[in-house]
């Protein structure tokens, strides 16, 4: 049984939903609520689909599945709608979909201009599928372009304080990254023969280019790939956006945005470019590591629970870059894709627990609680569950990934380097465990904190997806390999060209 | 000894000559009403506007007047722009016309629809000498109308300083063509390429005096296309003469720049499409002003207060991006050009009709006024944030189309030689300071959306005003998705005007 345009689906359906929103009345919020968030079912049903169905028919070889085009776009530029799936961008269409699906859910307390918001949502969720299942560059420019729009007004009419200068700055500075990125498409469009934007082909011809120009090619998209990530040196937009950005936007902000950069780095520039990046290789494992590690001692550092959560993500994706600095082993880059799937699953439900304690306490210092253990304890049961799983406990998502991304990464690279990223494991657990023990034990003060209420149905709904996945990924690992398996063996001979 | 006529074969000329007879009815139709007719009379030039539409869809492609006047796919790609150019400036003037000029709508809308006969004639004029006086008749007129608001003193000095500096520019201009003429002895285009050709050869260099001929030109041109050093004049003109006569100034005298800088520059001294045949290289000259044009637009725009100073260097800067497309001389830069130039009409266009039906209510450019726009007045702050979201080249507007094509072009240039090695850096200081032009941009959408405190003024805007605003949009939007057709038309541009075999 197949679907025809079920990809085309997962772009349109939000559009179109968008458009709908837009013109439902203004006061009626429940019934905007409620569209919006029912236009966010078909793309969610489909990825469920989409994944069961490429598991069971099509995950045994790297082919793209659920091919749609290529059909000409703007034919006297060679452009071509042209979309389609493998083994590394079903889990993040499932994720993009679940996750969306989540934080339209958790979005139910946003009191101001409703509309807006649900409609700009939808389209962020459109602009997101798009990368993840674009085949034509010039099409996934667009999508990861598009993107940038709905999140600007985002953080900028619902976020915090200094919402502003967040948004601004998230604009600005992923826009710096997209320049160069456009750069490197046209150069590679016009070194192509004949002419092309299809990266599949490109990635077949990338590996003759000469040496400087894949150089130079690798760093421009390094950069814009980067700065999404953000790797370190280029994380400073990070905290800003996800402190000020509302609950759900640092939700998918963590949980799929991030995602953006490392699946880009897979897909485009690590398989096209294997000369550039032989050289660079290592290079990208420190960055990796100074993020690890980074990103940990900034951490402990915080104060603000939220802006601990956003470094811990800088820290987190280190771990990708780590592996994907060992490309040449198939166990490092199947571990980077855990990773990406379980950040997203772990870091989202840690936003939305960190949002449900916002909505209740209205500050989110964590030198202000103590002791809410005893008082909430379903809450603090299900967010001492994430801490754990952020900190790489055994039995959960984070686990596996990390293990197999130091097991591959001490066979291909450094084993110094190796053996340094090990301590982001140690100081993962200082700063979550300090920050347990903090908010959830020691002292209760009952004048202070004794109207907070438990969390709600809806709030545990939204969080319970994210926890059965932690927990099946970290028992039961083997599936999700199995989807990738193929395409991550094609995608690590291509990059060891 | 019997004088032989040319062929004036009017009828390739209908289109013009059509407008310009409409111009003087729309001019007389005041006299005959006592001043009484209200909105009448620019319905009647909008009436005009569509016919010449018509008339340009069915009239053939030819020559007449010998090899002075040319219809191709080149002029006529153009005339769509003026047109289009003059009916969105047209309609977005109803308002003021109701309430600020109410004693000479006639003229208004009739040296309008002069100045776009002006451009119309100098996008056919294959002819130094016919291609200066469709020039003066684009720049006459809008001297008249950019001082149209007679008390009002900024209005007066925007006339004073566009007459000025215009007529200086055309002195200059005039000086640079004469000395062609000399080198040539013709001042017919074409002609004019074979003999510079021709002088070229036997003489290896034709030396100082053509060097001082393109520098004049430049500087002639520069005024029209606002590339710095020659762009001084804008943003005072801008910020003083009625809104819907800068947006006209934007687009429509710029894509006249545009279109004449094509048959002197390209038409006319890039010869045969080789650069050995060429007699002189002007690319690397305009490539700086390019240059200068996008840094200084895009960095000065970032400190406007007033929204049509901004858009005054903003539009600076956008002339830079075209000249990008302007000096790489292949299969896409004139293309890019010319698409450029079709998006940016929307946009721009678009754009100073927003600030033109917000001027006419709240009575303030200031960018701060725009303050809430985006809770109080939705779709016009909507259309505002797709028409600057456009101008940022964000996809999938059609703005973005004409940036990736004005890069690709040079792109594809620079990967060609090595002494064209020069626009990646061309392509990068456009691209960086694309980054920075978003601010600025971002800044009024911010402006407009991220203060949800209501604006007092909940903006109401009469039906042509809505008309332009949602032709802009419709524009902005559609040619961003389906773009094909357009791109088709434009890429008989670098054909026409002789940089690829045809």
């Amino acid at each position: 049984m197949g679907f025809p345009y079920l990809l085309s689906s997962l772009v349109f359906v939000p559009l179109i939903g968008m458009l709908v929103v837009m013109f439902l009345p203004k006061q009626n919020l429940g019934t905007i609520r409620w569209t919006a968030t029912a236009f966010s079912f078909p793309p969610l049903l489909a990825s469920l689909w989409l994944t069961w169905d490429y598991f069971f028919n099509h995950a045994h070889t790297y082919l793209m599945a659920y091919v749609e085009g290529p059909f000409d776009w703007i034919p006297s530029l060679n452009i071509q709608y042209y979309l389609g799936v493998d083994g590394i961008s079903v889990p993040m269409v499932f994720l993009t979909g679940l996750l969306s699906t989540v934080s339209l859910l958790a979005s139910f307390g946003i009191k101001e201009r409703v509309k807006e918001y649900f409609a700009f949502f939808l389209l962020l969720e459109a602009g997101m599928m798009g990368v993840f299942i674009s085949l034509d560059f010039f099409l996934f420019y667009v999508f990861w372009e598009i993107m940038l729009v709905p999140m600007y007004f985002l953080i900028g009419v619902w976020g915090g304080p200094r919402k502003e200068y967040a948004a601004i700055k998230f604009f600005l500075y992923t826009l710096f990254g997209s320049i160069f990125m456009l750069v490197s498409i046209l150069i590679l469009y016009f070194t192509s023969e004949p002419h092309t934007l299809n990266m599949l082909t490109l990635i077949e011809q990338g590996s003759a280019l000469p040496h400087t120009l894949q150089m130079v090619c690798f760093i421009f998209f390094f950069i814009a790939f980067a700065i999404k990530v953000p790797v370190w040196p280029f994380h400073t937009w990070l905290p800003d956006a996800h402190v000020e950005a509302p609950t759900a936007v640092s939700v998918i902000l963590a949980g799929v945005l991030l995602k953006m950069g490392t699946y880009a780095m897979l897909r485009i520039s690590w398989p096209m470019f294997p000369d550039a990046l032989r050289t660079l290789s290592f290079w990208i494992a420190v960055v990796g590591v100074i993020g690890i590690i980074y990103g940990a001692l900034v951490s402990m550092a915080q104060k603000d629970l939220k802006k601990l959560v956003a470094y811990s993500s800088v820290s987190h994706m280190g771990y990708c870059m780590l592996a994907l600095g060992a490309f040449s082993s198939v166990t490092a880059i199947a571990g980077c894709m855990f990773q990406m799937v379980s950040h997203g699953l772990i870091t989202g439900a840690l936003f939305l627990l960190v949002g449900v304690l916002y909505d209740r306490a209205h500050t989110r210092e964590i030198a202000a609680f103590g002791g809410l253990g005893a008082h909430l304890p379903v809450y603090s049961g299900i967010m001492i569950f994430f801490s754990m799983a952020a900190l790489g406990l055994p039995g959960m998502s984070g686990f596996v990934s990390e293990f197999m991304i130091f097991v591959g990464a001490f066979g291909a690279l450094n084993k110094v380097l190796v053996g340094i990223s090990v301590l982001g494991v140690v100081l993962g657990a200082a700063y979550m465990l300090r920050m347990v023990q903090r908010i959830f034990l020691g002292e209760f003060d009952k004048s202070k904190w004794g109207g907070l209420t438990e969390i709600g149905l809806r709030e545990t709904i939204t969080v319970a997806p994210l926890a059965l996945l932690t927990l099946f990924i970290g028992v039961y690992p083997k599936p999700l390999m199995q989807l990738m398996a193929a395409t991550l063996e094609h995608l690590v001979r291509l990059m060891a060209r | 000894m019997e004088v032989q006529l040319p062929e004036y074969s009017l009828r390739i000329m209908a289109p013009e000559i059509f407008l310009f007879l409409w111009a003087l009815v729309v001019f007389t139709f005041d006299l005959f009403t006592k001043r009484r007719t209200g909105t009448a009379v620019g319905y009647l030039a909008l009436l005009g506007l569509l016919i010449t539409g018509v008339l340009m869809a069915v009239t053939s492609y030819g020559t007449g007047f010998g090899k002075m006047f040319f219809n191709d796919p080149l002029s006529l790609f153009f005339k769509i722009v003026f047109v289009g150019a003059a009916f969105m400036a047209i309609g977005s003037s109803f308002d003021i016309t109701r309430q600020k000029i109410v004693n000479h709508r006639g003229e208004y809308f009739g040296l309008i629809l002069l100045s776009t006969v002006g451009m119309m004639f100098l996008a056919s004029s294959n002819e130094l000498l016919s291609l200066y006086i469709g020039l003066e008749l684009t720049t006459i007129p809008l001297f008249v109308l950019a001082a149209f608001y007679k008390d009002d003193k900024l209005s007066v000095e925007a006339g004073i300083k566009y007459f000025v500096v215009g007529a200086f520019s055309s002195a200059l201009l005039l000086y640079g063509l004469s000395f062609l003429y000399g080198l040539a002895g013709t001042t017919e285009i074409v002609a004019m390429k074979i003999r510079l050709a021709e002088t070229h050869i036997a003489h290896g260099n034709i030396g100082l005096i053509l060097s001082l001929a393109v520098v004049m030109i430049v500087a002639g041109l520069g005024f029209k296309l606002t590339l710095p050093p020659f762009h001084q004049w804008a943003p005072d003109v801008y910020e003083g003469s009625p809104t819907p006569i800068a947006a006209f100034l934007s687009v429509g005298s710029k894509a006249a720049g545009l279109v004449a800088f094509i048959k002197i520059f390209v038409n006319g001294l890039w010869a045969f499409w080789g650069q050995e045949m060429a007699p002189n290289d002007w690319g690397v000259l305009v490539g700086i002003l390019a240059c200068v044009a996008m840094v200084y637009g895009n960095v000065v725009a970032i400190r406007q207060t007033n929204i049509k100073r901004m858009l005054a260097y903003s539009s600076i800067a956008q002339a830079g991006y075209i000249m990008i497309g302007m000096v790489a001389m292949n299969e896409h830069g004139l293309a890019a050009v010319g698409f450029y130039i079709f998006a940016y009409m929307f946009a721009n266009m678009g754009a100073f009709a927003v600030v033109a039906i917000v001027e006419d209510r709240t009575g303030s450019c200031q960018i701060h006024d725009y303050r809430g726009l985006g809770w109080s007045s939705p779709l016009l702050a909507l259309s505002m944030a797709v028409f600057l979201l456009s101008l940022v080249g964000i996809p999938p507007l059609a703005g973005f189309i004409a940036k990736y094509k004005v890069f690709a072009a040079a792109i594809a240039m620079a990967g060609t030689g090595s002494s064209n090695t020069w626009l990646y850096w061309l392509v990068g200081v456009g691209l960086l300071t694309s980054v920075f032009a978003l601010y600025y941009y971002a800044n009024v959408i911010k402006q407009m959306y991220f203060h949800t405190e209501a604006s007092p003024h909940s903006i109401r805007f009469s039906l042509p005003a809505f008309g332009v605003v949602l032709i802009g949009l419709v524009g902005v939007v559609l040619f961003g998705i389906y773009a094909e057709p357009i791109l088709e038309f434009a890429s008989e541009l670098p054909v026409m005007a002789g940089v690829i075999p045809r």
